[in-house]
């Protein structure tokens, strides 16, 4: 398949199959990876499954959040605000069959099963390190694709500059709906460079099981270098436009999520301070890190940028 | 109606007031110790939200004992109202050092920074500074010292009640059901004391409330134009 290069696109955004990261992080991620292994008592249950996978920007003391966590503490307000309502309340949801929508300024256009949109990809674990806007973190072995692929594969045309991402809307099955919390379907945004950055992932599984309902089954976006809340989960529809799309948290408090939200501990949210994290099962809070710990990778996309507006 | 107070009224009261307390220490301690989640997985935030939470129930079953008392005759509770004054300033100060010592671990630019930037937080700590002199003269001794302007300084409580509700308001991420749940119940508890101030106002000035003609013994609270 030929891959079109739509001529406005800057050229990093048409990036090499290698992936650039830290040397020195991955070793000392491998390290502690090493540690935790050695160590199978520590914070994990009887089912915990292993994580596995080929981490990227993990800091030397980053280990995976124990599958308890990362299943039973989740904002997704389609299911509840509370954050164990997701697993609590998605019971009902059915994520298959499933199809997903490709549109938009896209040269092919289509409409996918969700196994065919998945299958021209190679599955790929990747551990990332995961930043919520609330100031708690958690390093979550992933299972997916390489949202790259898929734009590719659709061939934008030249006027494409963002990429907007749709959760499907269920009412039947998910309760959260009822209340006018967040302006429904959810939806989230990406400039077109940052979604072919090859960091940017559609997950299908975690800790190399299927997502569980509660974190996004089966399809969600994961942006290790923004707040979580652009990890938009249960995709049916991925849009090319020209326009910056309205995202759901931007348009319920515009002066508290910016279109951006990369993590930046220099910028707080009105509210709290950003400047620190909890990441989930420490006592101690850690200091965030710039874009999360992936700065060498992606600060480039923002050359330029006055980060504390475009927050 | 007259039911007599029971003789383990007082200590069941006390004891049901620690309840939550040692709910909370039992949780969040085993949580962080043992690795348990009783409190879920971030047992620091959600032992901060617990103990918020019971802070504004105890200023509303402080709030509501003299209504409670006066609607269904049990007089005696009145003896009990300072124990749940009391409550509420405890999972106050509770509320407060599970800030200041877990939350943010005393981080003390953070929590100066905290203070100064955040409305929600200066509201909060306006709230825990006013609650002190009461605490501080909620002994029989000091009610007695303080007289009449003992009553004054108390009626404080609404104001912290006002503040805490404000102050949970603004800290919520989008959902204000619950904040507003507990706006509309001091709403009612305030009004209903509003109500009984203007009514004993007016009985204070019998020659205006007395002439309304509607047959109460007493002046019925409609006002009527001299
Ligand atoms: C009258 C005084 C106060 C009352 C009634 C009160 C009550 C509450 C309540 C009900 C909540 C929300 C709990 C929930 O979401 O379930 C809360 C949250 C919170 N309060 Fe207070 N509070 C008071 C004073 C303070 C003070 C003095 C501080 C610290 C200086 C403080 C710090 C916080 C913090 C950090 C949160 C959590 C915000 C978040 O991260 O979600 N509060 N409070």
């Amino acid at each position: 398949m030929s891959i079109k290069r739509p001529s406005d696109l800057p050229s990093s955004a048409i990036t090499p199959e290698s992936l650039y990261f830290d040397r020195r992080g991955f070793l000392a991620a491998a390290g502690a990876l090493a540690i935790s292994a050695a160590l199978p008592g520590c914070a994990s249950a009887d089912d915990d499954p292993k994580a596995t996978g080929t981490p990227f920007g993990l800091q030397k003391d980053d280990r995976p959040t124990p599958w308890a966590d990362v299943t039973n503490y989740n904002n997704f307000y389609e299911f509840g605000l509370e954050k164990t309502d997701p697993a609590a309340n998605s019971g009902a949801y059915k994520p298959t069959p499933w199809a997903v929508t490709v549109d938009g300024m896209v040269e092919k256009p289509a409409r996918y099963q969700l196994e065919d949109f998945l299958k021209p990809s190679k599955l790929e674990d990747r551990i990332y390190r995961h930043r919520c806007v609330e100031a708690w973190s958690m390093v979550v072995p992933w299972r997916g694709i390489p949202l790259a692929d898929v734009l590719k594969r659709a061939a934008p045309t030249g006027q494409a500059k963002y990429v907007m991402f749709t959760t499907v809307f269920a009412p039947d099955t998910m309760p959260g709906l009822r209340a006018p919390v967040l302006t429904w379907p959810y939806t989230e945004g990406l400039r077109l460079d940052e979604a072919m950055h090859p960091l940017v992932m559609l997950a299908t599984g975690v800790y190399g099981r299927d997502l569980p309902n509660q974190n996004g089954a089966p399809l969600r976006l994961v942006v290790p270098w923004k707040y979580g809340f652009k990890g938009i989960k249960a995709i049916n529809r991925i849009t090319l436009t020209d326009k910056m799309p309205d995202t759901a948290w931007n348009l319920a408090a515009p002066d508290e999520y910016g279109f951006y939200a990369n993590v930046n501990p220099e910028v707080d949210h009105p509210r709290w301070s950003q400047h620190k994290e909890r990441r989930i099962g420490e006592f101690a809070k850690r200091p965030t890190l710039p874009f999360n710990g992936y700065a060498e990778s992606v600060a480039s996309l923002y050359a330029g940028m006055d980060l504390r507006k475009n927050f | 109606m007259s039911i007599r107070e029971p003789r383990w009224f007082g200590w069941a009261l006390l004891a049901l007031c620690c309840v939550p307390g040692l709910v909370a220490a039992y949780g969040v301690g085993s949580d962080l110790l043992l690795g348990t989640r009783h409190f879920g997985s971030n047992p620091i935030k959600a032992g901060e939200h617990f103990l918020g939470d019971w802070t504004l129930r105890f200023l509303v079953a402080t709030l509501a004992v003299t209504p409670l008392r006066q609607l269904t005759g049990l007089h005696w509770l009145a003896r009990h109202r300072r124990k749940l004054g009391l409550a509420a300033f405890a999972y106050l100060m509770l509320h407060w050092l599970v800030y200041a010592l877990l939350d943010v671990q005393l981080d003390w630019g953070e929590l100066l920074r905290d203070l100064a930037k955040r409305p929600y937080i200066m509201i909060g700590m306006t709230g825990l500074v006013l609650m002190i002199p009461l605490a501080v003269t909620s002994t029989q001794n000091m009610m007695r010292k303080l007289g009449r302007r003992w009553t004054t300084l108390h009626r404080l409580v609404y104001v912290i009640a006002f503040l805490g509700t404000m102050h949970f308001w603004m800290s919520v991420k989008k959902d204000v059901t619950e904040p507003a749940i507990y706006a509309a119940i001091f709403a009612v508890l305030g009004l209903y004391r509003l109500v009984q101030w203007r009514r004993r106002w007016l009985r204070a000035r019998p020659a205006m409330a007395a002439g309304c003609g509607c047959g109460a013994p007493q002046a019925c609270g409609r006002v009527v134009e001299p």
